[in-house]
C-alpha cells in the first residue's frame, strides 16, 4: 500500500489532536489530544522508516512510548491533584493566576 | 528465521562510548538514581542531610568534570548521539554553576516559619486536617532534591543533543520533574496546582509539535543525525514541504521552552505560581539549556536552510522583547514582572541566535551565563521578602523597603539594574554583545527595536528601585526574613557574578569566544 496514505492518516491524527488540546475543556481529553498527537508522530515516523529504508524510525516510535507513558505517570498526578481539592477537571476553572 | 540472525551477526558493530565526555551527564544522572534510593532506604530525620550531600556532590562533580574535559575527548560521542564541543562544555558548566547556586536557595529553611518552600505533602488535599497535622509536625519532602537532579541531567543532555531523538528525550526529561516541582509550593498551593498543570499542558503540546518537526525532518533527510541533515538541506533539492514543516514545528517546541512570543503565555503563571526557589531555578537553567538546544539546531541541522527561518525569527525576537517590556509594564506583581522581563530576555536572546555567526554564539553563550546568574539572585532575593501570609508579590508592598532594609533593597537594585542592561552589570556587556553580533548580520532593525524595548524596559526596572527607595512604607509592610547561610552565599555569589561580568567581563567573553564552533 502507497506509504503517503499512511502519512496523510498521521497528519489527519495530529491535527484531530492539536484542535483538541484547543477546543476541549476537559484536561483529561485535553491530554489524551495530546497523546494523540505523540501517536501521530510515532506513525510518521515508522512510515518514514519504511521509506527511507532504516531502522531508525521505528527505534524512535518505542521511545516515544516510554516517553508517553512516564508523561502519563506525571500528568494525572497534577490533573487528579487539582481535580481532588476542586472537584472538576475543566482548564478553564482554574484562573488564579491574573495581574 | 536463521538467515535473519547471520547478517544481524555480522554487520552488527557496537558504537563506542566515549564514557569520560559523557561523565558529568552520567554523574548527575546516578546522583539522582542515587536520591530515589536514599529516599527508600534512609529514615526520614537523615534523608534531608543526605539528599543535600548527594546533590551538591553530584552537581559540584559534574562541574569539575565538565571543567577538567581534556581537549582530546571532545567530539562526536555515543554514537553521534551527543556532541561534547564547546558551545556544549559551557553551557553545561554554565548550568551546573546556576543549578549549584539555585540549589543552595531550593535548601533554604529559615525564611518560612513552617520549613522550606515546598508542601509537606504534595499529596495531601489543600486546607485539609491531614495537611495541617502534617505541617504541624514539621514534615518535609525530600523527594524534591531527586527531582530537581532529574531535570539537570535532562538539561545538560538537551544542550549536548545531536540527533533528533535525543534532543526530545532530553526535552522530556528535563520537562517532566519540572512540571511536578512547579506544584509543590507550601503557600497558595491552589496557585502552585494550577501553574503546575498549565506548565505540563501546555509543555506537552509543545513537545508534541517538536515530535512531529522532528518525524517530517526525519523523512526529509532519512536520518535523525544533525549532520545529515545538515547536508540533506544542502544536497537534497524539493520536498520543500517536508522541509518547511519540519523546521517550523521543530522551532515552535523550542520556542515555546524559551518562552518568545507568541508561545509565551504560561511563563507568568508558571512563574508566578510555583514555588519561588523553583521559579528561578527554572527561569535561569530552562532558559540556558532550551537556548542551548534551539542554537544547535538552527546552526547544525538547519543551518542550510537560514534563509529561511532568519527572516522569521528576526521577526520573532523583536516581537519577543517588545511584547514582553509592555506585559511588564502594565504588571504589579514582582514574580509576574520578572516573568515578562525574562520573556523580554528571550527576545535579546533571540538576536544572538538569529544573528547565525561565531559572534553570534558566544554572546548568546555569554548572556545566558550574565542572565541565568542575575535571575537566581533576584528570585532569592523575593523570597526574602514576606507578609503574614507568605511572600509579598504585590509590587506596593515593596514601598519603602530601601528604607526598612537597605541591603536587600541595594542588591535587588543592582540585579535589576543588570536586567536592565545598565553599564558596569553584566546586563550590559551580555546586550552589548548580541546587539553588536545582530548589527553585523544585517539586524538593523531588530536590533532597532530592542534597543527600544531597552528603554522601556528601564522604566518598569526603574519604578521598582523608586518604589523601593523614594516611596513611604505602607500600612501593611512586609517583613524582610533574615536567611540562612545557603540564601546569603547564593544571593552573594549573584553579586559577585553580576559585578564582575560587568566591570572584568574579559575572561569570561574570550572563554565564550573559544568555546565556539559547533562540532557535527
Amino acid at each position: 500500500m502507497n506509504p503517503t496514505n499512511y502519512l496523510v492518516l498521521s497528519a489527519i491524527l495530529f491535527s484531530i489532536g492539536a484542535a483538541g488540546v484547543l477546543v476541549r475543556r476537559n484536561a483529561i481529553v485535553v491530554f489524551m489530544c495530546v497523546e494523540l498527537m505523540l501517536n501521530a508522530s510515532n506513525l510518521a515516523f515508522v512510515t518514514f522508516a519504511r521509506t527511507n529504508g532504516t531502522l531508525d524510525g521505528q527505534v524512535v516510535a518505542f521511545f516515544v512510548m516510554v516517553v508517553a507513558a512516564a508523561e502519563v505517570v506525571v500528568g494525572l498526578a497534577i490533573i487528579v491533584t487539582i481535580f481532588r481539592t476542586r472537584n472538576s477537571a475543566s482548564v478553564d476553572e482554574p484562573n488564579l493566576l491574573r495581574l | 528465521m536463521v538467515h535473519l540472525a547471520v547478517p544481524l551477526a555480522e554487520t552488527l558493530t557496537f558504537p563506542s562510548f566515549q564514557y569520560r565526555a559523557m561523565a558529568p551527564i552520567l554523574v548527575v544522572l546516578g546522583a539522582a538514581v542515587l536520591g530515589v534510593l536514599v529516599e527508600a532506604l534512609v529514615p526520614q530525620g537523615a534523608r534531608r542531610a543526605v539528599q543535600l550531600a548527594v546533590t551538591l556532590g553530584g552537581l559540584g562533580a559534574a562541574l569539575a568534570l565538565v571543567v577538567a574535559t581534556p581537549a582530546s575527548e571532545q567530539g562526536m560521542v555515543a554514537a553521534g548521539a551527543l556532541a561534547v564541543d564547546g558551545p556544549t562544555l559551557f553551557l553545561q558548566m554554565t548550568i551546573l554553576v546556576v543549578a549549584i547556586v539555585a540549589m543552595l536557595v531550593v535548601a533554604e529553611r529559615r525564611v518560612d516559619p513552617s520549613g522550606d518552600a515546598f508542601a509537606p505533602r504534595a499529596a495531601a488535599l489543600v486546607g485539609s486536617t491531614e495537611e495541617q497535622e502534617q505541617t504541624r509536625l514539621g514534615w518535609t519532602q525530600t523527594e524534591v532534591w531527586p527531582l530537581f537532579l532529574f531535570a539537570v541531567s535532562g538539561m545538560l543532555l538537551f544542550v549536548a543533543a545531536s540527533d533528533l531523538l535525543m534532543l526530545f528525550i532530553a526535552l522530556e526529561v528535563m520537562s517532566l520533574p519540572l512540571y511536578l516541582l512547579a506544584g509543590m509550593a507550601r503557600r497558595r498551593r491552589l496557585l502552585s496546582q494550577e501553574a503546575a498543570m498549565k506548565y505540563f499542558l501546555l509543555g506537552s503540546f509543545a513537545s508534541a509539535f517538536l515530535l512531529y518537526g522532528s518525524a517530517m525532518l526525519f523523512g526529509f533527510a532519512g536520518s535523525l543525525d544533525f549532520a545529515v541533515i545538515a547536508d540533506a538541506f544542502r544536497d537534497k533539492p524539493g520536498q520543500l514541504g517536508l522541509q518547511l514543516l519540519g523546521l517550523g514545528l521543530v522551532s515552535v517546541g523550542l520556542l515555546f521552552k524559551i518562552a518568545a512570543v507568541p508561545f509565551h503565555m504560561w511563563a507568568p503563571d508558571v512563574y508566578q505560581g510555583s514555588p519561588t526557589p523553583i521559579a528561578g531555578f527554572m527561569a535561569a537553567t530552562v532558559k540556558v539549556a532550551a537556548f542551548g538546544a534551539l542554537l544547535r539546531v538552527m546552526y547544525v541541522a538547519l543551518g542550510g536552510a537560514a534563509w529561511e527561518w532568519q527572516p522569521a525569527f528576526w521577526v520573532i525576537a523583536s516581537i519577543t522583547m517588545l511584547v514582553g517590556v509592555v506585559l511588564a509594564v502594565t504588571s504589579s506583581d514582582i514574580k509576574r514582572m520578572l516573568a515578562y522581563s525574562s520573556i523580554a530576555h528571550a527576545g535579546f536572546l533571540l538576536l544572538g541566535v538569529v544573528a547565525f555567526s561565531t559572534a553570534g554564539l558566544s554572546a548568546t553563550m555569554f548572556y545566558l551565563l550574565a542572565y541565568g546568574l542575575t535571575t537566581v539572585g533576584a528570585f532569592a532575593i523575593v523570597m526574602l521578602v514576606r507578609g503574614p501570609s507568605g511572600e509579598a508579590g504585590h509590587l506596593s508592598s515593596w514601598a519603602g523597603l530601601g528604607r526598612t532594609s537597605p541591603l536587600l533593597a541595594g542588591v535587588f537594585a543592582l540585579f535589576l539594574l543588570a536586567l536592565a542592561g545598565i553599564p558596569l552589570t553584566s546586563g550590559f556587556t551580555a546586550k552589548f554583545g548580541v546587539f553588536a553580533a545582530a548589527i553585523e548580520s544585517g539586524g538593523v532593525w531588530a536590533v532597532l527595536a530592542a534597543v527600544l524595548a531597552s528603554a522601556i524596559s528601564a522604566f518598569f526596572y526603574l519604578k521598582v528601585i523608586v518604589l523601593m527607595f523614594f516611596a513611604k512604607p505602607g500600612p501593611d509592610a512586609p517583613a524582610v526574613v533574615v536567611p540562612s547561610l545557603l540564601t546569603s552565599t547564593a544571593i552573594g555569589v549573584a553579586v559577585v557574578a553580576t559585578v564582575v561580568l560587568g566591570v572584568f567581563p574579559q575572561v569570561f567573553l574570550d572563554l565564550a569566544d573559544a568555546s565556539t564552533p559547533f562540532l557535527r
